[in-house]
């Protein structure tokens, strides 16, 4: 029981820190909460089905099943990409020198408007991910089941978390994102575009949110329109948990997020399973409003 | 004047903050290889023309030309490009990234690799403190570590035309020193330099020309041992 609760908030887990890495990042540079980044995880796990029933119909999965998966991730993560340097340019940007007030009711507004956009354009019945590539199959350790699907998960996460670690740290552009999350106008001042490093930023966040989205509707079988609401918020939970603006508390507090949840739900009851994440959010900002690996926040002049 | 020789030319520029307009008409030229400095009190405009010069803040008349290129309207990062490269006030250096890492930021606009390492190289020779340091985060310097860091920062971009905010701000005189020297060897190798502070007697020491800002106005203008000279400088600026 332990281990299986383990195993399942991992995996979770693990697709709360990808979309927490999106709130982080455009919280580190903007200072802004992009209420919006949840409804492109929705969109991206609506992109994953659209694309899996458009390979369904041209027949590739009888050619090879992961060739199917591998574009529709593609496909996904390509469309989400675009969505965000979209939102960026639509509802950011030109109210970058504006009252800080007005970007967040824009991004509120955002969210709401890809909310509707979507039940409108699919209708508000659920979606159910093909049966058809649905991985089959688990390993079972001890007395916990572990699918196939879980496993592709995590390892799929830590592969993207690993190669995000990587960019911002190693990388010419990388090294720019920090600088300019850490004073912007000096960035500029030595020649760095920071209107384009903040659309990296956006593309990057929505990548990993788009393919969390993918990932999420293989593992429930299951997307709606509103799904992004819930998911949105316990991400943000998450990059508040491990400290706002910080790319390796963010992987952290989705991980811990995913756990808690889990054994929650296992130990204690299911049903409180949403109560859990919130009771969290509401104790980090009372007791360690920084999170636990944030910076001291300091003002800026 | 004519226009020989200048490499920077600001003529008329107006800049305003919201209704407050900080610069009232500045005009000022920068010949190549000289140390200018544009001296003043608190609040005249000195800091205000150099953002302008950068792009930070747009002119709301007025033209600055860089090698009889017009450069006003552009954004900064632009302007780096075009070879100049600012030392703010405070310094400002990224806190947490390492030493290395600010001054690979600094060349940013390069594409050279091999020219980027060169320079590296002969910027920690120059500020051996730098190399000492370099995979420490510059949040952890000392001021005057920092202040080294910013002006080397500037430097790795091979700028023409360097401008330095106020250098000797919040630093022991020792360190003061030290970093009026830089500037001083940095001109001798090659690059034009214009210079802000408020520590006049300094400034005019190392400059060839002297500009004195009032109230977003230039109030005086001459070569820089005349002004050392000049009464009236004496009085305000040097104390007597």
């Amino acid at each position: 029981m332990l281990l299986q609760q383990i195993i399942n908030g991992l995996t979770i887990g693990s697709v709360y820190a990808l979309i927490a890495l999106g709130y982080t990042m455009v919280y580190g540079i903007l200072q802004l909460i992009n209420f919006a980044h949840g409804e492109i995880y929705m969109i991206g796990a609506y992109m994953g089905i659209i694309a899996i029933t458009f390979f369904i119909y041209i027949g590739l999965p009888d050619i090879s099943i992961a060739l199917t998966l591998v574009l529709t991730f593609l496909a996904a993560i390509i469309f989400t990409g675009a969505y965000g340097i979209t939102l960026e340019r639509v509802a950011y940007r030109p109210l970058r020198n504006a009252p800080r007030l007005s970007i967040l009711i824009s991004a509120i507004g955002m969210s709401i408007v890809l909310q509707n956009y979507v039940m409108l354009a699919q209708g508000a019945r659920d979606k159910i991910f093909p049966h058809e590539l649905k991985i089959g199959g688990e390993l079972i350790i001890a007395d916990a089941h572990i699918t196939y699907t879980q496993v592709l998960i995590m390892a799929l996460s830590v592969l993207m978390m690993s190669g995000l670690t990587w960019f911002i740290k190693k990388t010419k552009v990388g090294m720019a994102m920090r600088a300019t999350a850490q004073d912007r106008r000096m960035a500029g001042l030595l020649g760095i575009n920071t209107d384009r490093i903040i659309v990296i930023t956006f593309l990057i966040g929505s990548i990993l949110a788009g393919a969390a989205g993918v990932m999420i509707s293989m593992y429930y079988g299951i997307v709606n329109f509103y799904m992004g609401y819930t998911a949105g918020i316990k991400a943000f939970t998450a990059a508040v948990l491990g400290g706002i603006g910080n790319i390796p508390g963010a992987m952290l507090g989705g991980i811990l997020l995913g756990l808690l949840e889990a054994l929650g739900a296992g130990y204690i009851s299911s049903e409180y399973k949403d109560v859990f994440a919130f009771a969290v959010l509401v104790l980090v900002l009372i007791f360690k409003p920084t999170g636990l690996l944030g910076e001291r926040i300091s003002d800026k002049v | 004047m004519g226009g020989g020789g200048a490499l920077l030319k600001i003529d008329n520029i107006h800049t305003s903050y919201g209704v407050i307009e900080a610069l009232k008409g500045v005009s000022l030229k920068v010949k190549e290889g000289e140390i200018a400095c544009l001296l003043g009190a608190n609040g005249a405009g000195k800091s205000t023309t150099l953002l302008t010069i950068c792009g930070v803040n747009k002119p709301t008349k007025g033209q600055i030309t860089f090698f009889s290129r017009t450069i006003n309207g552009l954004p900064p990062h632009e302007i780096v490009e075009e070879g100049i490269s600012l030392v703010p006030e405070g310094r400002r250096v990224f806190p947490m990234l390492t030493v290395y890492e600010n001054l690979r930021m600094g060349a940013f606009v390069r594409r050279d690799k091999m020219g980027i390492e060169e320079d590296l190289e002969s910027i920690y020779k120059n500020f051996p403190i730098l190399k000492e340091r370099k995979n420490q985060m510059a949040g952890t310097l000392s001021g005057g570590e920092q202040q080294m860091l910013a002006i080397a920062r500037a430097l790795i971009s091979r700028p023409r035309l360097l401008l330095l905010d106020e250098p000797s701000l919040g630093l022991a005189p020792i360190m003061v020193e030290k970093i009026f020297k830089i500037i001083k060897d940095i001109n001798k190798s090659g690059a034009t330099i214009l210079l802000v502070e408020q520590n006049a007697a300094l400034a005019l020491e190392i400059a060839d020309y002297g500009y004195v800002m009032e109230t977003g106005k230039i109030a005086m203008e001459d070569k820089a041992e005349k002004l050392l000279k000049n009464k009236k400088i004496k009085e305000i600026y040097l104390g007597g």
